[in-house]
């Protein structure tokens, strides 16, 4: 454990505890995307039409390939789309000049699906790189001679189980480790949009529960808005109180969890088949429940 | 099952299964072979010739004078202060080259640049990056023998003017380096970096530089030694240092003392060599 001057200590962390202030809210009007040069012609995102407001909570769940990713990336003006109009709070990031660019994406995070951290640097470092957008490069370079704020580093490993491991090298982190740190990253960055892009997908069921619950309380705190891709249906309906639905790069139902069927989750997960599957000696689909994913049997 | 490879390839497999770039391959390993060939001939590439009796003879009666080499105590006082001189050049030109090379390098790696997050380079910034490359290929295409002539005029005979020539030419090399190691690095930490709204600065000191530390270490002290080497044939131009000792004794057929220096020269290389090794080690 670490020593125990820095738990409870609240003054140590005013980016944790900073003041409510408005999420940021995402609009995407008649978005594709293709990428170039990929030999199908199929869009990962197709003629997309969303809106997410300001504070909401929202889940992005959809089989492998559907478009998830790209979604994500979109909204966080990481990846230009081929066409429509993409809106966050309003301005449209590519209308914009680099600098505008710039500070509209201080104001939201993107957690990518493998963790975005350099093996041979240290936790603390890696955690407190969230924090970057808010800092000067004097007083970032300060920090890594010697950690600014490691009190804050040590709060935000906390819920994930990971205080322990502040001063060790994310090359010695398990899988799942890393993607908590990179979710601890997430509560110290200044952004005012969160967009994580399948953040549980190597974790156990219980830290994923966890790590969901801490990401949801901390962004319900600060009225940061929350888009999270995930495989987990289950947990996904249990969690957020609206689904999207992805596949195909098209949406495919989007509204709260009360509201999705069963059915619009199996067509959502079916897999077509192909002509060589379809005449094999053991045809699956016979069976109903071979159509639903393993994750919410 | 015991099929022969060979038939497999030809005959059995499908056309799904084929490697779709073997053709390309094949191709492109013939044609270095066919450009090769003539490059060859052209520079009369005859390594045999070194096994004729008569180029051994002379090889070895220019060798045997060589030993053994020469340890009286006021040539070697000498060697000792022109080596502290040499490597005083080489460190003094290549800490010079680093303060050129560093920021050229983060101007013009593209593993830096914001507005290829999101597909094409922007005009701007790729003709900023094109000049900066330019300006690092002209520092480095005149040889530092070069540079070391034109200083000998300006400052004068001594050290001062090996040092401003290794840290023209060096700082060429190492930021044309530096850029592409930088670039060879993965990219995800650093890009994110950037898509979170960081600097390019921010970006590379807490994304790439972690990653890339041992590798840019390792080049530089690779570069300090060739700094080394690089001092000898500087001074036979009069830019000072050991290089300067050894022009003076082979102008003299001292061969023993050329002896001396040599085996210093290795010493000062195994050095470097175990140096690189060691900050390698640290830093992995």
């Amino acid at each position: 454990m670490f020593r125990s001057t820095h738990d409870g200590a609240p003054a140590a962390s005013p980016a944790i505890v900073a003041s409510k202030a408005a999420g940021l809210s995402v609009r995407l009007e008649r978005v594709s995307v293709r990428y170039p040069g990929t030999p199908h012609t199929r869009a990962a995102l197709d003629d997309v039409e969303l809106r997410i407001e300001e504070g909401e909570h929202v889940a992005v769940v959809g089989p492998s390939g559907a478009g998830k990713t790209t979604l994500l990336h979109v909204a966080a003006a990481a990846l230009r789309a081929s066409a429509g109009r993409v809106l966050l709070d309003g301005q449209e990031p590519w209308a914009l000049g680099s600098h505008g660019r710039r500070q509209l994406r201080q104001r939201l995070f993107l957690a990518p699906q493998v963790p975005p951290l350099p093996p041979r640097q240290r936790v603390v470092t890696a955690v407190l790189a969230g924090r970057l957008p808010a800092m000067s490069l004097a007083s970032s370079l300060r920090s890594l001679l010697y950690p600014l704020d490691i009190g804050a580093a040590h709060q935000a490993l906390q819920p994930f189980d990971l205080d322990g491991h502040l001063f060790d090298r994310v090359d010695r982190l398990s899988g799942g480790e890393r993607q908590r740190v990179s979710l601890a990253r997430a509560l110290l960055s200044p952004a005012r949009l969160w967009l994580l892009d399948e953040p549980l997908s190597a974790l156990d069921p219980v830290r994923a529960a966890r790590a969901l619950q801490t990401v949801r309380q901390r962004a319900s705190q600060r009225g940061i808005t929350l888009v999270v891709s995930m495989h987990q249906v289950e947990m996904a309906l249990a969690h957020f109180p609206r689904l999207i639905g992805v596949r195909a790069g098209k949406l495919r139902f989007d509204s709260p969890p009360s509201q999705v069927s069963r059915e619009q989750l199996r067509s959502l997960y079916v897999h077509e088949e192909s002509p060589s599957e379809a005449t094999d000696p053991m045809p699956e689909e016979a069976s109903e429940v071979t159509a639903v994913p393993m994750v919410w049997r | 099952m015991g099929t022969d490879p060979g038939t497999l390839a030809a005959s059995v497999r499908s056309p799904d299964e084929r490697d779709p770039a073997w053709p390309g391959r094949v191709t492109w390993l013939l044609a270095s072979l066919v450009v090769l060939w003539p490059l060859l001939v052209l520079t009369e590439f005859r390594p045999w010739a070194m096994l004729d009796a008569r180029s051994l003879h002379a090889t070895a009666r220019f060798l045997a004078g060589f030993a053994p080499p020469a340890l009286d105590a006021d040539f070697l006082r000498t060697v000792a202060q022109q080596t502290w001189r040499t490597v005083a050049i080489a460190t003094a030109g290549v800490s010079l080259a680093l303060l050129l090379a560093a920021p050229l390098a983060l101007i013009s790696t593209a593993a830096l640049s914001i507005s290829s997050l999101s597909g094409r380079m922007a005009t701007l910034p790729f003709v900023v990056r094109q000049a900066a490359r330019g300006l690092m290929v002209a520092l480095r295409t005149v040889p530092e023998l070069v540079w070391a002539l034109v200083f000998v005029r300006v400052v004068g005979l001594g050290p001062t003017s090996g040092v401003l020539a290794i840290g023209l030419t060096y700082g060429g090399m190492l930021g044309k380096v530096f850029a592409e190691i930088m670039e060879s690095s993965d990219a995800h930490p650093t890009r994110t970096l950037l898509t979170n709204g960081g600097g390019r600065l921010q970006a590379f000191f807490y994304g790439l530089l972690p990653q890339a530390a041992p590798e840019l270490t390792s080049y530089t002290i690779y570069r300090w030694e060739c700094a080394i080497r690089s001092s000898v044939v500087l001074g036979f131009v009069g830019a000072g240092g050991l290089g300067q000792q050894m022009a003076s004794s082979l102008s003299m057929l001292a061969g023993n003392e050329v002896a001396t220096m040599l085996l210093v020269f290795i010493g000062l290389v195994s050095l470097a060599d175990g140096a690189s090794a060691w900050l390698r080690g640290l830093l992995r």
